[in-house]
């Protein structure tokens, strides 16, 4: 292993750790909308089923609350992509 | 890009196309503005032909695809997030969704298959109209300094806390909106695209190699094709929705 990493040139050992950073990167900014996300929809689905006349504006407000939630996710996307070697 | 020995093109050449016309000027034109004009056209086309005089009062083809789509916006995005008088923006709205919806739906048109909106370009314009909507109306409605003061400073909250919350309203406020507006539409159409463009690459693959194992990534690519459309319409309801909340925190202030 240590071999194969004193072959490498400086370059392409910038390369790889860019790319790391970048999967890293997007895996833990999925985590909390992920979470966020669950919470929201979970909610949004018990209020349904108990006041189903309700349901049309909750459901406006959930997209809301996705939309909202997901920009954090998204924003992980963007360094993501920004990053790709 | 090689990805466990898959032959991916790198990420620039799914998302930049060659000019068609006018090639080198500012004025090129290609497979992206092409998408733009068409969706253009046809949400131009749909609203000349209905509004027509020679409609009926029952309805039907076109013309029930247009009210639909006008009390679609009506009911379920100005009357739930702004009220009787966001009536008047029902027609920016209307042509706003269309127009992101159809520009959205070329990601699963077979043979062009690319989402326009996947290019930055047009959503921070859209997003930056919208900006200037927002504040022209608060500004309209409450005063410059009345639209400021509700901004910046929510009522309701302990005076010491304004050292904190002012300087976020500010930032969230008349900087990071348009960009998040504009942000969440590129890049869900962004991964939308790339994950097509994955399976499409899977299942050629395989194809040419085993045959056989082209069956998962083919089933994965149908049923990614199937969600990308329910994302597309998402996409375009939601940009239209934050909108109409964006006009609607400016129309009335959070007491």
């Amino acid at each position: 292993m240590l071999n194969v990493l004193a072959q490498t040139g400086p370059g392409e050992m910038l390369e790889g750790l860019k790319a790391i950073g970048a999967g890293l990167g997007y895996g833990l900014a999925a985590i909390g909308p992920g979470v966020g996300i669950g919470t929201v929809v979970g909610n949004a689905i018990s209020s349904m089923a108990r006041q189903p006349e309700s349901a049309g504006m909750v459901r406006t407000t959930m997209f809301l609350g996705i939309a909202f939630t997901e920009a954090l996710a998204l924003i992980g996307f963007v360094v993501f992509i920004l990053l790709l070697p | 890009m090689n990805v466990l020995a898959l032959d991916f093109p790198p990420v620039s050449h799914l998302f930049e196309w060659p000019d068609m016309l006018f090639g080198g000027t500012a004025y090129a034109v290609n497979k992206t503005v092409l998408i733009y004009l068409a969706a253009v056209a046809i949400t131009g086309a749909i609203f000349l032909l209905a509004g027509r005089k020679t409609g009926s009062l029952v309805p039907a083809g076109i013309q029930h695809v247009a009210e639909s789509g006008v009390t679609f916006i009506e009911e379920s995005v100005v009357m739930e997030t702004i009220g009787e008088e966001g009536k008047k923006f029902v027609p920016f709205l209307t042509t706003m969704f269309f127009f992101i919806l159809f520009s959205n739906i070329f990601e699963v048109v077979p043979g062009i298959q690319f989402p326009a909106n996947s290019r930055m370009a047009v959503p921070i314009t859209l997003a930056l109209v919208v900006w200037v909507i927002y504040n022209f109306v608060g500004i309209k409605a409450q005063g410059l300094g009345g639209y400021l003061k509700n901004s910046l400073f929510p009522p309701g909250v302990p005076v010491a806390l304004y050292l904190i919350v002012t300087p976020i309203e500010l930032v969230s406020t008349f900087v990071v909106r348009p960009f998040s507006l504009a942000i969440r539409l590129w890049a869900n159409m962004v991964a939308g695209h790339l994950l097509l463009v994955t399976f499409a690459v899977l299942t050629h693959t395989l194809w040419t190699s085993t045959y056989v194992g082209a069956v998962a990534p083919f089933a994965m690519l149908t049923l990614m094709t199937g969600f990308e459309i329910l994302v597309s319409v998402l996409q375009a309801f939601i940009f239209t929705i934050l909108t109409a909340v964006y006009i609607g925190g400016s129309l009335h202030p959070a007491h």
